[in-house]
């Protein structure tokens, strides 16, 4: 598989996060959510290689701790947008008739609507009762849409076809054609869907705990910022806290969105268009 | 008249360089029709792209050059040392040399009238109302109500849309028109009224069209002069007339053959077998692997195009014989 | 399809759109567990101790349910609902600034909102659009790669993180622009638009640089493709100049999907605007959300969020019936 420069450059830096962030809590010492552990606001050192902050927390550790709960809560979250969107795409593209008529109205309204207004709505409803699985739930509820908008459009052409034709004289059933003559097209639409999805919530879920709207007793690295924030990080001179899980997040997010659109480019190429 | 100085034309592709035409050497007489024939891939378009000096990468002019007279000046597109000499004919584009490319119904820019796309080409002192008005009266002359110069080009048929497109390429009467493959995609009723306009036009103006198709049947109505090319290469040359009713090349022969008229029912033959693929080393005839009349001689010694009878050019060693 | 059927079908999703989102913000609060009556009445109660008589309890209980419009039955309370805000835009009083009514907070911070986000919206659009239709026409050219580069770079950059970072550079390590936004209230003077101005340059700047990265990416997508196109090969043969091939050909034909993905995204695009204007505590309704948010005052809530799915939707339909003005495919048969 020939990859283009930048696949490789967002597979590695997604490399080095995923494995970063998986791999390295094993040589963990401590909680790095446990308030106290080290002195407060030292400044980076070899045994704290990002210094400590307010809170008497590693801030390296806590940020590898809230690089790993992002990624997880970003791909569980993206597995169930994807696969809804997957189907509900599939189904509405090729099954057409009412059934398409009424989930293109669907994803037409969610998509039309704000999501991240709604969410600070939905989050402050649910707070008390929160657990991080609510917030992946309200996640999925808005981030299906896009990619089944996409997913149906394929589909529809795919549906044209000769070889569906074929398959459709054959005798086979509408299921059968669905999901062995029609995904293989789609796949790579789905792949780069669910990177995009992974992208997507992550993202949202950060936003939502930076202005403190998520569980923020978790290490994510939105809740990092929140807590930099709340502890006035950059007034008293404390840049590390926040410099840290910026920089980290952009990184990792441009890593995805390489990712995403390499894959997207080589897949297009293949297919023999010049993107 | 066009002269055409032993024109090789190359493609530059990911897998390397491949000669689309391959030494071509004539010269085609002013104010005629000329048809160019052969199966596709064969060059012909290629060929059109070279006269007109539409010589942008990746096709470039290895070696020859094409000189003819426009408004008794003579230009040349040539290769000098390498670089391509045809810049200053871009000035004449359309003015004095004019082309009709294939796909007329994709070939027009679907957000802006049809008035500004048969100007917009030159400077702006030259886009006046007089020049307007002169186009819708002209529009009326190919059988077109006046107020398609007002409409998009999706309001338009394709039938319309491709008389739009002569009327574009004919409008300042140049000295050169080149049409590719004008009649395909249209049904047979509106072909021959775009090739019955194209002869009025030429019958009128007196000047060079030279029209490429694959399909045989265009040049038998219309054309003059015709240019068979195979394989990147121009195996026959000369009056329609001796061309269709005395083909010296076989391939020519068996083109007309795959013909069909009124009154025969014969079975129709096609031509077995495919044109050669120009990756390879190619020696000898390029027709010899399907000719009938194939001999070593024709694999080993590929056949000049010389001019077998006054006015008719043919590139075969056994030219005119029917068989062995 | 015709103009008529094209008019119809977007207002058509204009309304239900409307009808779908007043529904689930209806809906919202009383699918949920929790009671906000009920727990603002235990709070109460904490604080008289136990001196509340049943009949006080009953009538406090009453006047919470009047003023939460949650008297009746579920189809009662939901016309109602509807009387109120679509006929009246009343959403009841604010109960954190009780009794100012919600609206009267609705009306002062949406001109802030509309300001930051329109003024973004054209920059980002506009310059977006200019750079990726050369990164598209150019495309071979080392500056066009260049600028494609800066638009793989800003577009997967979320809000917060470029206001962050616009925070950190110039309110921080150069403090040229103040921390957080203090409009004293007053006339409009030009003193005042200046500080208006001086106020709502960070948060423009980030709201702009967010949604900047979109802008050149898909500009240049869909100019690189139509650059292709046989109409644009055409316009060569015939001579035309290579900046009236790249105007009148490629950007004419390329600015019709922009136009049909920036209504889309229009939801995004708030989205966005509302969380700088949280990270910049600017007077716009982001922050008039967050601030219900952190006081639980449930009027304002519903009401911000009501009005935003409205105007969203109104812009996104604004834009739609503007699109048959410039493709007319759709304009004219």
């Amino acid at each position: 598989m020939k990859m283009n420069l930048r696949l490789k450059i967002g597979l590695v830096i997604l490399a080095i996060f995923v494995l970063g962030s998986f791999i390295l809590p094993f040589f963990m010492e401590v909680d790095p959510s446990r308030q106290g552990s080290y002195p407060k606001n030292l400044p980076p050192s070899l045994e704290h290689p990002l210094g400590t902050n307010s809170l008497g927390q590693s801030i390296f550790w806590f940020l590898v701790i809230a690089v790993r709960n992002s990624l997880l809560l970003g791909v569980s979250v993206s597995c169930v947008t994807t696969l809804t969107a997957g189907i509900t795409g599939l189904l509405a593209g090729y099954v057409g008739g009412w059934l398409d008529r009424v989930l293109t109205a669907l994803m037409d309204t969610f998509i039309a609507m704000p999501a991240f207004p709604i969410l600070i709505v939905l989050s402050v409803l649910v707070r008390g009762n929160t657990s991080f699985l609510m917030v992946g739930v309200i996640l999925v509820f808005f981030g299906w849409p896009w990619s089944a908008r996409t997913v149906r459009s394929m589909a529809l052409s795919i549906r044209e076809r000769e070889f569906i034709s074929m398959a459709r004289f054959s005798g086979a059933s509408t299921l059968q054609i669905v999901f062995q003559e029609v995904f293989p097209y789609v796949y790579a639409l789905l792949v780069v869907a669910f990177i995009d999805a992974v992208l997507w919530v992550t993202t949202t879920e950060a936003a939502l705990a930076v202005i403190g709207l998520s569980k923020v007793e978790i290490p994510t690295l939105g809740s990092i910022i929140f807590w930099a924030l709340s502890y006035n990080a950059l007034f008293i001179g404390q840049y590390m806290w926040v410099v840290a899980p910026v920089v980290a997040t952009a990184i990792l997010f441009l890593g995805i969105f390489l990712t995403s659109t390499g894959y997207n480019q080589m897949y297009a190429t293949r297919r023999g268009h010049d993107v | 008249m066009i002269r055409l100085n032993n024109i090789v034309a190359t493609y530059t592709t990911v897998r390397g360089q491949v000669d689309a035409v391959d030494g071509v050497d004539l010269t085609i007489p002013g104010g005629k029709i000329v048809g160019v024939a052969g199966e596709s891939g064969c060059g012909k378009t290629t060929l059109l792209k070279v006269i007109y000096g539409d010589l942008i990468y990746p096709l470039a002019l290895r070696q020859g050059s094409v000189e003819y007279e426009l408004e008794g000046v003579v230009h040349t597109v040539d290769t000098r040392n390498g670089r391509q000499v045809a810049t200053s004919i871009k000035d004449y584009w359309f003015k004095y040399i004019s082309y009709i490319p294939q796909g007329s119904m994709s070939s027009l820019n679907p957000v802006v009238r049809i008035r500004h796309q048969f100007v917009d080409f030159l400077d702006p002192e030259h886009r006046t109302d007089d020049v307007i008005d002169g186009i819708r009266e002209y529009v009326k002359s190919l059988d077109l109500p006046p107020e398609v110069v007002d409409a998009y080009p999706h309001q338009l048929s394709g039938g319309m849309r491709q008389r739009i497109m002569v009327a574009m390429a004919t409008f300042f009467k140049p000295d050169i028109i080149l049409a590719d493959e004008p009649t395909t995609a249209l049904d047979v009723v509106v072909q021959k009224g775009i090739l019955q306009l194209l002869m009025e036009i030429q019958a009128q103006m007196k000047n060079t069209i030279i029209i490429v198709s694959h399909d045989m049947g265009v040049h038998y109505q219309i054309a003059d002069k015709m240019l068979i090319m195979y394989a990147a290469k121009a195996v026959e040359f000369g009056d329609s007339e001796d061309v269709f009713k005395a083909a010296l090349h076989p391939y020519t022969k068996m083109l007309i053959e795959s013909l069909p008229t009124i009154g025969d029912d014969r079975m129709r033959r096609g031509i077995a077998g495919r044109p050669p693929s120009l990756w390879e080393d190619l020696r000898g005839c390029r027709f010899a692997p399907r000719c009938p009349l194939a001999t070593e001689l024709c694999l080993a010694q590929e056949p000049e195009l010389i001019e077998h009878k006054p006015g008719h050019w043919v590139a075969c060693h056994y030219a005119g014989k029917t068989h062995q | 399809m015709g103009l008529l059927q094209y008019l119809t079908s977007r207002i058509g999703s204009y309304l239900v759109v409307l009808f779908i989102g007043l529904t689930l913000t209806f809906f919202l609060p009383r699918l949920l567990p929790s009671d906000p009556i009920e727990n603002y009445i235990v709070q109460l109660e904490a604080q008289a101790g136990q001196s509340m008589s049943p009949e006080e309890v009953e009538a406090i209980r009453k006047t919470l349910q009047q003023i939460y419009g949650l008297e009746g039955n579920l189809s009662s309370q939901y016309v109602g609902y509807l009387e109120d805000v679509v006929l009246h835009l009343d959403f009841g009083p604010s109960l954190a600034n009780f009794p100012t009514p919600v609206n009267e907070l609705i009306l002062k911070a949406l001109p802030w909102t509309v300001g930051l986000m329109g003024m973004s919206i054209v920059i980002s659009w506009a310059l977006g659009n200019v750079v990726g239709l050369l990164a598209g026409f150019f495309h071979d050219h080392p500056v066009a790669t260049a600028l494609e580069v800066l638009g793989v770079i800003l577009y997967p950059i979320p809000a917060y993180i470029v206001a962050l970072v616009l925070i950190m550079l110039f309110a921080y390590v150069w403090p040229i622009f103040p921390l957080s936004t203090t409009i004293r209230p007053g006339p409009l003077t030009f003193k005042k638009i200046r500080v208006i101005l001086y106020m709502s340059f960070l948060p423009a700047l980030a709201n702009t640089l967010t949604r900047l990265g979109w802008n050149i990416l898909s500009m240049k997508a869909v100019s690189f493709s139509n650059k292709e196109e046989a109409y644009v090969t055409y316009a060569r043969l015939k001579g035309t100049r290579p900046l009236k091939i790249m105007t009148g050909y490629v950007a004419r034909n390329s600015i019709l999907p922009q136009i049909t993905r920036l209504s889309l995204s229009l939801g995004a695009i708030f989205s966005g605007t509302v969380l700088i204007e949280i990270l910049f505590s600017y007077p716009g309704l982001g922050l008039l959300m967050r601030t219900a948010a952190g006081t639980c005052d449930y009027n304002l809530l519903y009401g911000t969020i009501t009005i935003t799915i409205v105007a969203v939707a109104t812009a996104a339909l604004a834009i739609d019936l503007l699109y048959p003005l410039f493709d007319p495919r759709i304009r004219l048969r």
